[in-house]
């Protein structure tokens, strides 16, 4: 199908960008890498007045070291972040993590903040920015204020930017030497959206892991850490009876939900796999 | 200024190119109703087929996902203007050679994808070649001739034997 018509701008700074929206009204939209609006403008999903491609605005783009952390412009695209040699030392969790986002063609157009934005509840990068404890920084012209991610991701495609505000960038904090990471993912085919899948971070101490979060994607209307599983796995010694009391927490923290994909009882099986597969990965790194 | 009209300027197979578009029209739609160059499909128009893959900037993108209008000031590289250079000549005879085409409808994208990848993994495993071609649907072939037609073209370029 083709796109209704809609009024298009291309504006060289943000404050142009933010006026535009402003003026565009509720229904205006910011378009990135157009890897989520146009398919929706093309199916006639969304039918916004006014079209605000950021595509131009260069505070937006880049990846730059932030002390022991990280700073993502919002319009650093899937294929930048896969290549990016800084992203692999300090976060290979979003180097791994983005290998299962969509085809690459998708990858070369798509943008880190349009993933984040667009929300979608079995997507790989709002899971790895709970789970990593980022920070969103989203500009309107009352000013920055600056969102974790715990408070940004509200329901399917639903998060807390307001209208008129445009998403800048994304920081991620204390990545140093002790991090560790975990991933897994179950698909039904490569580059499709999850069916379940995991992110997960901790500190690495004295052989055990300190303080992990462990965030689900496509297991609810958002990503969701599960807390339970967390605790039982923190500062505990890596053996199997850590392993299978954390798989156990699963069915208090996660409600997963019934499609036509998969059922609740399957959803809640791939997480208890999916979850072994990210402690292994974690210990593995932290012996 | 938002508007409904929208001048670009930019380079289509190395000639520039000057044109009015809606915004709302999408590059492939433009490559193929302006320009007349209908060598990239449109299968789904909502990105899930590959079907109008083209190079954008020297990356293969899908044209159905991208608005003429942000192509503006980029440089656009289609099937023909692939073809015609003879840039994957090879990589084309491999395919006939194949049978790793039968109706035609994924080609032009496949090769452009398959491309890409030659370019930036001389030797890619069958893996990482059904991997790279993951986004580009064939109703046809089954895959396997157009997994064997890329590896026998990467093999060729490393001087191997067909
Ligand atoms: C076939 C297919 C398969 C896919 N598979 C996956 C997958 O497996 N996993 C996955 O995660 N994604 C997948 N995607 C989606 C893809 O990752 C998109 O690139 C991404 O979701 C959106 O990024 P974008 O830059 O293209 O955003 P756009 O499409 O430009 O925008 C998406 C939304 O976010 C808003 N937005 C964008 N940028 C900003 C900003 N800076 N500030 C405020 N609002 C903004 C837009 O207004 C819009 O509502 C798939 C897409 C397709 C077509
Ligand atoms: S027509 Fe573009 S992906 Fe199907
Ligand atoms: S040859 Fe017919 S779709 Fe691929």
């Amino acid at each position: 199908m083709k796109a209704p018509e809609f009024d298009y701008a291309r504006p060289a700074s943000l404050d142009e960008a933010l006026r535009l929206l402003a003026d565009g009204g509720e229904d205006a939209r910011v378009i990135a890498g157009g890897q989520s609006l146009v398919p929706a403008l093309n199916l006639r999903l969304a039918a916004p007045p006014v079209v605000v491609d950021i595509g131009g605005l260069d505070p937006l783009r880049g990846i730059e070291a932030v002390g022991d952390g990280l700073r993502i412009g919002a319009l650093v695209r899937h294929a930048e972040l896969a290549r990016s040699a800084l992203v692999a030392a300090r976060c290979p969790l979003l180097t791994q993590a983005i290998a299962h986002v969509a085809h690459p063609a998708i990858r070369n157009r798509g943008t880190f903040g349009g993933s984040l934005a667009q929300a979608d509840p079995a997507a790989e990068l709002p899971a790895c920015a709970l789970a990593l404890d980022a920070i969103m920084i989203v500009a309107s012209r009352s000013g920055e204020r600056r969102v974790a991610a715990q408070d940004f991701f509200r329901g399917v495609y639903e998060t807390a930017l307001a209208a008129g505000e445009i998403l800048v960038a994304v920081e991620i904090p204390a990545l140093g030497a002790d991090r560790r990471f975990g991933f897994a993912e179950f698909s039904r085919r490569r580059g499709d959206f999850a069916i379940v899948g995991v992110a997960a971070a901790a500190t690495k101490s004295g052989g055990r892991l300190a303080s992990p979060r462990i965030a689900f994607f496509g297991t609810g209307d958002r990503p969701q850490l599960a807390r339970a599983a967390a605790a039982a796995l923190d500062g505990a010694a890596n053996d199997t009876n850590t392993r299978k009391a954390a798989r156990e927490k699963l069915a208090a923290d996660l409600d997963p939900v019934e499609d036509s994909t998969a059922s609740r009882a399957m959803r809640l099986h791939l997480a208890g796999e999916a979850l072994e597969q990210a402690i292994d990965a974690l210990w593995r790194e932290a012996a | 200024m938002s508007a409904r009209r929208i001048r670009i300027s930019l380079e289509v197979n190395g000639e520039p190119v000057e044109a009015e578009v809606a915004p709302r029209q999408h590059l492939a739609d433009f490559l193929r109703e302006t320009l007349g160059l209908t060598g990239t499909h449109i299968g789904c128009e909502h990105g899930v087929c590959g079907a109008c893959g083209v190079r954008l900037d020297g990356a293969v993108v899908r044209a159905c996902l991208t608005l003429a209008a942000q192509a503006d000031g980029g440089a656009v590289e289609t099937i023909e203007g692939v073809s015609d250079s003879g840039e994957i000549a090879d990589l084309q005879a491999a395919f006939e050679k194949r049978n790793a085409l039968q109706c035609g409808y994924c080609t032009p994208a496949m090769l452009l994808s398959a491309q890409e990848l030659l370019l930036e993994n001389a030797a890619p495993s069958r893996e990482e070649i059904r991997d790279h071609l993951s986004g580009n649907y064939c109703r046809c072939t089954g895959y396997h001739a157009i997994v064997d037609a890329v590896e026998e073209t990467a093999r060729q370029r490393r001087g191997g034997p067909a």
